[in-house]
Order: C-alpha cells, then sequence, then structure tokens
C-alpha cells in the first residue's frame, strides 16, 4: 500500500501557480528524488505534505488517511514526518543535544532521561556523539546538517522530507551528509527528496520525478529518466544540468 | 593552548614585543589626558566666583546627613514599586506582544485590544495616567478600592507595559521564520513554539533594551508621589523646603545613580552571556 498518495495537488501564491494537478505516489520504504528547475515547486511540494503550507486543491493521504481535511490536527501529522530544511534550521539557542529531544520531551512526552539516552545514541551512530553538548554555531554545516536528520529521526517518522540538505554545503562536506541518507535507505526508511545532486538520486532513488511548472512532466526509475528521458522539457533540464558539469 | 616545546620565532618576538610597547604607551597617554582633564575641571568649577556659595547650598555634609534617613525610606519605597512594577509591566508587555502575533479571525478582537493597548499608552503621557488612576478613579468611590500607592503602581505597569510589548513584539519578529517551520515540521504546536523556541530567542536578543526601559522605570517611579505617597525625590524636596538648602536633591540623586549601577551592570552582564552562550563557548 502506499504510504503517501497526493493527489490533484494545487497551490497558488498570490494569483501564480506553484503546484499544478500534481500527483505523486510513494510506496513504504520507497525513496523518491524530485528533481527539476529553481522554482518548479519542489520545496513547495514537500512544505504542503508537511501541511506547512495549505492546498488550495487536491488531497493528501498518509497511511491511506485524508491529512488535507482540515479536521485532521496538522500537528499530530508533523510527528509523523521528519522534515529538514536546507538552511538545516538548527535552534540556535539549544544545545545539540536540547535541539534533538525537543520534541520527543514536548511532543512525545518522554522523560528527559530517556530521551537523551535515545539522542545521545543516534549522536553516536553518526559519528557526532562529541557534540551533544555543542551549540549549533559551534558546528560545520555538514555536521549541522546531520544533526538536523538526527532531530528529525529522533520523532521516529513514518516518512523523511528532505529539501536540498546539501545544497547549502562544501563540495567536501557534502559526502557525510549523503552518506547518512545513504544509511537511511538501508534502514527501509521512506524519504521523498528534493535534490539537485543528480548522481546522489541516480544512485539511492528508487524513483525519480521531474517536475516542471508545478507538475511531474516524467517519472519513473532513475536509470530511465536520468538515463533516456522521453520528455522534450527532461531532456532540456537534463542537457543544463550536464553543461553546468553536476551529472 | 600553545605547544610546549614550541619556540617563537624571531618575527613573533619583535610584534610581541612592539605590542607591549604600545600597551604601556597608550596607558600611559589615557592616564596623562585624564588627570589633565580632572585638573581642568576641578579648576574651573572650584574657581568659579559662586562656587562657595553653590558648595554651601548644593554640598552640605551637615544637612546631607541630616536628610540621609528620610531620603532612604523615600528610596525604599522607589524599591519596591520599582520592583513590583517591573515584573508587572514585564509580564503586561510579553503578554500583549504575544496576543499581538496569534493569528485567525477568533482572536481579531483580542489582536485589535493588545494593539488599541499598546497605541493607547505610549501615546498617554505617564502623568495624565497616573493622575487617571489615582484621583479619578477614587472618586467613583466603588468598594474596595485599593490605596493610592497600588493605582499609582497600576498607571506605571499600564504605561511601561505599553512600552516592552512593543520591544518584545520587535524580539519575536526577529525570529526568522524558517525556525518556526522547523518548531512546527518536528510537532510541536504553536504554544510550544513560542514558549520552547520563539520567546528564548527573542528575549535573550531584545535583553538589553528591556532592562534599558527597567532602567527609565526606576526614575518614573518617584511619579507616584504626584499623588501623595512619599519617594526619595519629594523627600528631598521635603527636606529642601525646610532647610533652604539643596543637598538633598544631590543625596537623593546620588542614591539613584548607586541604585541604576547594580541594574546597569546586570543588563551588560546579561547582554554579554547571551552573546557568549550562543557562540557556545
Ligand atoms: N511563500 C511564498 N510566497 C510567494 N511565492 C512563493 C512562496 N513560496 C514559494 N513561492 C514561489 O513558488 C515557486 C516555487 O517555489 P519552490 O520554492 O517550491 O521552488 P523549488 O523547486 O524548491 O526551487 P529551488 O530549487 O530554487 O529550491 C517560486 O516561483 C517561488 O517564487
Ligand atoms: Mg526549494
Amino acid at each position: 500500500m502506499a504510504l503517501l498518495r497526493c493527489r490533484g495537488l494545487r497551490k497558488e501564491f498570490g494569483g501564480h501557480v506553484v503546484l499544478d494537478q500534481l500527483d505523486l505516489t510513494v510506496a513504504e520504504h520507497q525513496v523518491v528524488a524530485l528533481i527539476g528547475a529553481s522554482g518548479s515547486g519542489k520545496s513547495t511540494l514537500l512544505r504542503c505534505v508537511n501541511l506547512l503550507d495549505e492546498l488550495d486543491d487536491g488531497t493528501i493521504e498518509l497511511d491511506g488517511v485524508d491529512i488535507s481535511d482540515p479536521r485532521v490536527d496538522p500537528d499530530q501529522v508533523r510527528r509523523r514526518i521528519g522534515m529538514v530544511f536546507q538552511a538545516y534550521n538548527l535552534f540556535p539557542h539549544l544545545s545539540v543535544l536540547d535541539n534533538i529531544t525537543l520534541a520527543p520531551r514536548r511532543v512525545h512526552r518522554r522523560g528527559r532521561a530517556e530521551a537523551e539516552a535515545q539522542a545521545r545514541e543516534l549522536l553516536d551512530r553518526v559519528g557526532l556523539g562529541a557534540k551533544a553538548d555543542a551549540y549549533p554555531d559551534r558546528l560545520s554545516g555538514g555536521q549541522q546538517q546531520r544533526v538536523a536528520i538526527v532531530r528529525a529521526l529522533a520523532n521516529s517518522p513514518r516518512l523523511m522530507l528532505l529539501d536540498e540538505v546539501t545544497s547549502a554545503l562544501d563540495p567536501e562536506l557534502v559526502g557525510e551528509v549523503l552518506a547518512m541518507i545513504r544509511d537511511l535507505k538501508a534502514d527501509g526508511m521512506t524519504m521523498v527528496l528534493a535534490t539537485h545532486e543528480m548522481g546522489f538520486a541516480r544512485e539511492v532513488a528508487d524513483e525519480v520525478c521531474f517536475l516542471d511548472a508545478g507538475r511531474v512532466v516524467e517519472s519513473g526509475p532513475p536509470e530511465q529518466v536520468l538515463g533516456e528521458p522521453t520528455q522534450p522539457r527532461t531532456r532540456q533540464f537534463l542537457r543544463r544540468i550536464i553543461e553546468a558539469g553536476r551529472l | 593552548m600553545t605547544l610546549l616545546d614550541h619556540v617563537p620565532s624571531e618575527a613573533q618576538l619583535r610584534r610581541s614585543a612592539y605590542r607591549r610597547r604600545q600597551t604601556v604607551y597608550s596607558v600611559l597617554v589615557a592616564a596623562f589626558s585624564t588627570a589633565a582633564l580632572g585638573t581642568l575641571l576641578v579648576i574651573a568649577v572650584t574657581g568659579a566666583p559662586g562656587w562657595d556659595r553653590v558648595r554651601r547650598s548644593f554640598l552640605d555634609p551637615e544637612i546631607a546627613r541630616d536628610a540621609l534617613p528620610t531620603v532612604l525610606s523615600g528610596l525604599w519605597l522607589n524599591v519596591r514599586l520599582l520592583v513590583c512594577c517591573a515584573v508587572g509591566a514585564l509580564l503586561l508587555g510579553l503578554l500583549v506582544a504575544v496576543l499581538r502575533t496569534l493569528r485567525g479571525p477568533v482572536f481579531f478582537p483580542v489582536r485589535a485590544l493588545a494593539a488599541g493597548y499598546t497605541y493607547t499608552f505610549r501615546g498617554l503621557p505617564l502623568i495624565i495616567v497616573l493622575y487617571l488612576l489615582t484621583l479619578g478613579v477614587p472618586g467613583l468611590r466603588l468598594q474596595g478600592m485599593p490605596p493610592v500607592l497600588v493605582l499609582g503602581g497600576i498607571a506605571l505597569v499600564l504605561t511601561y507595559g505599553g512600552y516592552l510589548a512593543e520591544v518584545f513584539r520587535a524580539g519575536i519578529e526577529s525570529v526568522h521564520p524558517s525556525q518556526l517551520a522547523a518548531a512546527r515540521s518536528l510537532g510541536l504546536s504553536y504554544r510550544q513554539t513560542m514558549r520552547h523556541v520563539v520567546l528564548p530567542q527573542a528575549v535573550r536578543r531584545v535583553a538589553p533594551p528591556l532592562l534599558n526601559d527597567v532602567v527609565a522605570l526606576q526614575k518614573d517611579v518617584g511619579l507616584v508621589s504626584l499623588a501623595g505617597p512619599i519617594d526619595a525625590v519629594r523627600a528631598a524636596q521635603i527636606a529642601t523646603a525646610q532647610t533652604f538648602n539643596y543637598t538633598p536633591y544631590v543625596v537623593a540623586g546620588v542614591l539613584f545613580v548607586l541604585l541604576a549601577i547594580p541594574l546597569i551592570a546586570v543588563t551588560d552582564w546579561v547582554t554579554l552571556r547571551a552573546a557568549r552562550r550562543q557562540s557556545g563557548g
């Protein structure tokens, strides 16, 4: 059964249509990569799925339940979805440990000791155990982004949404974050990730969706969409990417 | 951390020596210029033709000693009022600022009320609020009317609450929307987001201007004496009227500064600590 099913999504910003009749289905344990030019609506789609932006039309089902129904408590939905942002968005006034335990303690009402033990275990697993008591601005960009991923994982989400999580990073720091996502895939995490890293999309994604003007123009296995695209707009996009040396 | 076996290079030794010389030199310059300016000031003031008269009517040690107890007991009123009003105004300001951030049509009346409050009380001179509350309200002859001192305190809280609400609001708005998005994406409710993510950052950012307003409040609490209660300045005024000597005012002024110093020191300390914690040290 599909874990996430979006049907006919529409989103406008002041008359400008950003998502237009968009359909997307993600099965459990599947990794879907969203690619597309800047402004094609990738971030907007992820924000709508996480109910951070309100839809103008269409439905979103998570685990078979319509979460776009206004009677659904969005806080309840967001607890089951982890989201990671391009700019990390760690809380600067909290230590790494407090960033990670905030939601487990306040949302899931776990005890401090239990939440911290879980957080330390997650940090150790990604090699950041020594940074538990540091404040975010003492970490490198790659470390901050890995903490942000750990923070989202501490909620034990059903689904992870990753919005260009490496595009603010120096090239030598990209690898450590991608390695972490690779591990998540190996653990069976269901993920939707917007990315400009075509090589990574090809490697990690089960399915690649090419977005253009708010629609999924082409989707399929990475070899097909990135290797032998059928749509002219996909070809054009990939040609530009190759010219920019990013494939 | 310097390695123990590190031998500084020739160039580093020369740089250190130069910096030491520069430090000694600037300390000497500072000391000399301070001494010169101080001497000049003392000569100018004490050499003025009216200095003896001024010293007698403003700096009379005997009158200062006599006035000290009453001025001090007046000051005790200032301190108590300051503490109560500062706490009250900070809480009121925070509440109003948070109410003004609420979105959605349900909260329109609350928002409008909060906005109307800040507009009114930031525009209204404190003296008028004081008179309205301490003279107007008792005129209603209602049952269980609080004493004038409490009414005066309420006037101060209302006025300063208006200023502080705007400071808090500026702090809240300075927190980037992406912080809200991050908090909400973790499943925190609006209230939890405010309480654990937005307000801690906002308050830290505006702590210096908040405390600055508290220092200003410290000087304004004395205005309740317009309605009767005797604060330090009023006590000094009474003493002056009895002796025809202004020394009690100087006594009150010195006490006010002494009272402000710890508050200002706390302001600086809070600012410094916030900066240091943010940078993780
Ligand atoms: N809050 C908003 N208000 C108005 N317009 C918006 C808002 N958010 C996004 N948009 C517009 O929606 C369009 C799609 O934006 P979106 O951020 O989803 O694109 P994207 O595919 O993520 O691009 P990028 O690769 O640059 O991140 C853009 O034209 C953008 O200007
Ligand atoms: Mg984007």
